[in-house]
């Protein structure tokens, strides 16, 4: 079986982000990059299916500044194949753009399971499985925490609110957006990386047409107002745990 | 081009979502704006009776079908994107949930249109519409123009007001035929899992210590057991515990687990991603612990304190008992 899985990097959320002076995008410069945590749970999960029904796991990302690594780290995990997909990427692309590019690069391999994350914290046009799917032509669940393959289908586990679950079956090939792997993303050290970035070759693959039927377009980006701000306890930790059990005490919570 | 706004209704096991009316409402106020008639689109099978809670509606498109029984990706986004080829209303709004993330991203492809997701606000400026997202876990808003009218538009829950959108009434009913792809689907739905029972239920305490990825150890979690039992409330987590198996599902509180409404809510290493604002954030006073003063969790929390909480709830268990 051919799992895929398309990885992106997102700015690291414990870094503070910085608006640049058009106020359109982030100051990209000062951004810490990171892999998007879904996508790492879709590569965990990829793995884990490998294990259990066999297959390659091939991992593939818009070239862009740390691809290489990403994807390094990927095959260091267990990934058998790195696939950079080439294109004028500079500056940042929509997710309708980038879903596109995925979508021609994995029109020309062989591909019965593609694996990506549930979403981002900047796909702010629409989340990649989706969009993905549609440009395919292919079957799609979201949200979606289990998955079994039997045959030619998968049985797949979807998330509604209150812990309720959906079952769907689902003919393969099929996109499917992961919430969580079965398992905890596995680690891999350093070390590790470097050494598979000395003995393995990445591949590439080109994006081609990229041009999407209609789009939308940042107008201004902002720190959201603070209006409703928590007032601020400041003080030692001793003086701060007395002022909650006070707080408790006023809501009559304790005696 | 019409200028209605359409708005896809949510529901669940013969019950609408409360995000259905917090869209209801906002839809109302975007065809106002734009001089059209808002319209619900309601999918399923055997559900028109929810159409009497739309009453705010102008009218309901309702598309019956034996393969809508259940919300499924494919069927439900296939039926979807014939009624707005169909009908070209100005603006659909889908919410941003797990059946709306399979529905808005589908549409948008197949029916050529643009969209833009994890909205917490849509509005109408010199004719055209611009929507505001909440993105990098509720860090920055980003406000978004179209490059072309029919904008399919995924709004966040929470982010605006169910009342506003609550009418009942006799809205018309405009019967849409089942599109004749339906039939034989690459997508089936096998069944319904409920949750599973025996495990505390936080939904009924009245005091909860909320933790998430600042706890940075399972081996933490007995210690922050010890203050949710020194303060008399249950233990509850943010996603990222639940996913590492440190918690169980039973104890999320969020988008995906549960909403719940204590009278005190002390969350602890919980940055406030807008997935878990959406479960707590009616909780009657909300203090929480982080080490980042930037936290979104600051700008729903009643009180805040930024620091190290592995200094203070030893501190405050050892208060607590006394």
């Amino acid at each position: 079986m051919n799992i895929l899985v398309p990885i992106k990097q997102v700015p690291d959320l414990v870094e503070e982000l910085e608006i640049n002076e058009e106020g359109t995008d982030l100051n990209r410069d000062a951004v810490k990059y990171k892999i998007n945590e879904f996508d790492d749970h879709a590569l965990e999960e990829a793995l884990q299916l490998k294990a259990e029904v066999g297959g390659t796991v091939t991992v593939l990302a818009l070239d862009g500044d740390e691809t290489d690594k990403m994807l390094y780290t990927a095959i260091a995990k267990g990934a058998d194949k790195g696939v950079k997909v080439t294109g004028d990427f500079a500056g940042g692309v929509t997710s309708h753009v980038a879903a596109k590019a995925m979508a021609n690069a994995i029109s020309t391999l062989p591909h019965d399971l593609i694996l990506t994350g549930v979403q981002a914290v900047d796909d702010r046009d629409g989340q990649m499985a989706v969009l993905l799917a549609n440009y395919l032509g292919v079957p799609h669940v979201s949200v979606v925490t289990g998955v079994k393959v039997d045959g030619g289908r998968a049985i797949v586990h979807k998330e509604y609110a209150g812990g309720v679950m959906a079952e769907f079956e689902v003919d393969l090939p099929a996109v499917l957006g992961i919430q969580a792997a079965r398992e905890t993303p596995r680690y891999v050290a350093v070390s590790r990386v470097r050494q598979v970035q000395k003995e393995a070759t990445l591949e590439e693959v080109e994006a081609g047409d990229t041009a999407v039927a209609a789009g939308s377009s940042v107008r201004r980006m902002m720190k959201p107002e603070k209006g409703s701000r928590a007032e601020m306890i400041e003080g030692s930790p001793e003086e701060i745990a007395d002022k909650i059990v006070a707080l408790m005490k006023e809501k009559g919570l304790k005696k | 081009m019409s200028q209605d706004i359409f708005v896809v209704a949510e529901h669940l096991k013969g019950k609408l979502a409360d995000v259905t009316f917090e869209m209801l409402g906002k839809g109302r106020e975007l065809a106002d704006a734009r001089g059209g008639n808002l319209v619900a689109v309601l999918l399923g099978n055997g559900v028109k009776n929810l159409v009497t809670e739309m009453g705010i509606a102008n009218r309901v498109i309702s598309v019956e079908h034996a393969s809508l029984e259940n919300f499924n990706p494919e069927t439900y986004s296939t039926a979807l994107a014939e009624v707005i080829r169909a009908k070209s209303p100005a603006a659909t709004l889908v919410a941003n949930s797990s059946m709306g993330m399979d529905l808005a991203a589908a549409l948008s492809i197949r029916a050529g249109l643009p969209l833009v997701a994890y909205a917490i606000d849509v509005k109408v400026e010199d004719g055209a519409l611009v929507a505001t997202s909440q993105l990098y876990g509720g860090k920055l808003n980003v406000e978004s123009q179209f490059s072309a009218e029919g904008a399919v538009v995924s709004m966040l829950a929470g982010a605006s007001s169910a009342d506003k959108g609550r009418a009942t009434g006799s809205p018309a009913v405009e019967d849409f035929a089942p599109p004749l792809s339906l039939a034989s689907p690459k997508v089936r739905f096998k069944k319904m899992i409920e949750p599973e029972g025996g495990d505390v239920d936080i939904t009924t305490k009245e005091v909860l210590v909320s933790v998430g990825r600042g706890i940075q150890s399972v081996d933490n979690i007995p210690q922050m057991q010890e203050l949710a039992d020194a303060l008399g409330g249950a233990l509850s987590c943010s996603r990222p515990i639940v996913d590492s198996k440190w918690l169980p599902k039973t104890r999320q509180v969020g988008k995906s687990g549960v909403k719940v409404k204590p009278k005190f809510y002390l969350a602890l290493g919980i940055s406030g991603a807008p997935e878990h604002i959406e479960g707590m954030k009616d909780a009657e006073l909300i203090v929480a612990i982080n080490s980042d003063p930037n936290a979104p969790i600051f700008d729903y929390a009643h009180y805040g304190i930024v620091g190290d909480l592995f200094d203070i709830v030893p501190l405050l268990t050892e208060k607590a008992k006394a």
